[in-house]
């Protein structure tokens, strides 16, 4: 594989994540409140809650997309927001929007995302061959991406998502409109058998729970209601969170 | 080629393929300048015009078939995640800008490659101006270019993005004008092209494309942080 790893590469030994206090507002609506949490550098982390309980902004901050307005986040080693330039393209984010342009094609949309991380010619070429075979789009990834379907999309996100081999993976809700295929092919590329951190935001606890080591609750208003191992957890106590009752 | 150049052609490719697929901006772009000459050569009733008052028609045509394209400049980003992708990648986020001006320019010269014979066609007696005007055409396009993106990139957000441009853009393009119109004018004097005062305007074009390029470059990064 043709990427270059920045020099500041994350060690075996350095968490992923390190959070404190991690706060956000819009104006004067807190979306986050007092998350803190560790993560171990090849561990998984599933967050539940309900809707705007605050999962999305959590992962657009670790993504570097928003800025935190309180607390601490320590992303592979760099902190946020001062370093947060030492982080792009170490990190594969996969959100609600594919991230892919509709008008072209999937194999011009990944050789877009190939070039803008710095993978070149033959070896980005054999990349995108190997992800489109990956999740079984090689035949069609020629077509434009508005003429797909949005499982199909989601799965050329997953391999825009995973291209430039990152060491994490920030996944909101990675199985929508994938089918039962869908997400056995994705889980190839993003699931839990690879040396990286993930975290991955879901509604569906019943099948994120099993593949996680850590699990994050957030309740109404963005606060953490409980951060603990996986397998601490109760599924009917992630349903619940999902539902907005844990409290 | 080094990350950013790499980064540059691959924005610049990506504008300019999707362009050629859907033919969104540039269409309307000429369309729109064809439309206005029309009007202007029934409004003013003239099958002729020279000096300031061809300037005039031509740069105030062109300077608002611009504000179509810049409209939508960064409307594939703003939909399409194109933002969040630049903001996840390696790279210098200006590398946007300088490509989106790039794109731009592009749109602005294939327009003017229509435009301007069309202008010619109905206003002009001969095509002798064509050749100097070739230099104020590039560079009043770089300064319509750079403030153009750089005020795109702010509008693009707001849902009175089809009002923004056109209310925040015309006040600072201005100079840009005077300037363009001032160094196109003695070369559609009657009797052929002059050169009277035409350095001086060429200079003071490429010094607001200057300060506005230095501007858009430097700021550029800040308008796309959250």
């Amino acid at each position: 594989m043709a990427t270059e790893r920045p020099a500041e590469q994350i060690s075996a030994a350095e968490p992923a994540l390190r959070l404190a206090g991690l706060r956000r507002d819009f104006g004067e609506r807190t979306a986050l409140d007092g998350v803190g949490l560790t993560l171990g550098a090849t561990e998984s982390l599933v967050v539940v809650g309900p809707n705007g309980a605050g999962k999305t902004t959590l992962l657009r901050i670790l993504a570097t997309l928003l800025r935190p307005s309180g607390g601490e986040a320590l992303v592979l080693g760099c902190a946020l927001p001062a370093e947060a330039w030492k982080l792009r393209g170490r990190i594969g984010y996969l959100g609600h929007e594919p991230l892919l342009y509709r008008d072209l094609s999937g194999r011009e949309n990944l050789r877009f995302h190939a070039r803008l991380h710095g993978i070149k010619g033959e070896a980005a070429e054999t990349r995108i061959e190997q992800l489109l075979a990956a999740v079984g789009m090689e035949a069609r990834g020629d077509g434009r991406v508005a003429e797909l379907s949005a499982g199909m999309r989601q799965r050329l996100a997953v391999c825009r998502c995973v291209l430039h081999e990152p060491e994490l993976l920030l996944l909101d809700e990675p199985d929508s409109n994938l089918d039962a295929e869908g997400r056995e092919l994705a889980r190839g590329l993003i699931g839990p058998d690879h040396d990286r951190a993930r975290v991955v935001v879901t509604h569906d606890p019943e099948r994120a729970l099993p593949d996680a080591d850590r699990a994050l609750l957030l309740g109404h208003g963005g606060h953490a209601v409980r951060e603990c191992a996986a397998g601490e957890l109760d599924l009917e106590q992630a349903r619940l969170a999902n539902a907005g009752a844990s409290r | 080629m080094t990350p950013s150049r790499a980064a540059f052609a691959a924005i610049l490719g990506k504008d300019l393929r999707s362009e050629l697929r859907t033919l969104q901006s540039l269409p309307a772009m000429a369309l729109f300048s064809i439309t206005t000459f029309v009007i202007f050569r029934f409004g003013l009733d003239r099958t002729h015009l020279s000096g300031s008052l061809a300037a005039g028609v031509l740069w105030a045509t062109l300077l608002f078939a611009a504000v179509l394209g810049i409209n939508r400049l960064f409307v594939t980003e703003r939909e399409e995640g194109g933002f969040d992708a630049i903001r996840l990648a390696p790279i210098d986020r200006s590398v946007l800008f300088s490509a989106k001006v790039a794109a731009l320019m592009i749109y602005l010269l294939a327009l003017e490659l229509i435009a301007v014979p069309i202008f010619a066609l109905f206003f002009l007696g001969s095509g002798a101006a064509l050749a100097p005007l070739v230099s104020v055409l590039l560079l009043a396009d770089f300064g319509l270019a750079a403030t153009g993106t750089l005020i795109s990139s702010m509008a693009v957000n707001s849902r009175a993005r089809d009002l923004l441009v056109p209310l925040v853009l015309l006040p600072l393009v201005v100079p840009l004008m005077i300037a363009a119109t001032g160094a196109t004018e003695p070369l559609l004097v009657l009797g052929g092209p002059g050169y009277h005062r035409f350095g001086t305007w060429l200079m003071v074009l490429g010094l607001y494309d200057l300060i506005f390029g230095l501007v858009g470059y430097a700021v550029f990064d800040f308008l796309l942080e959250d």
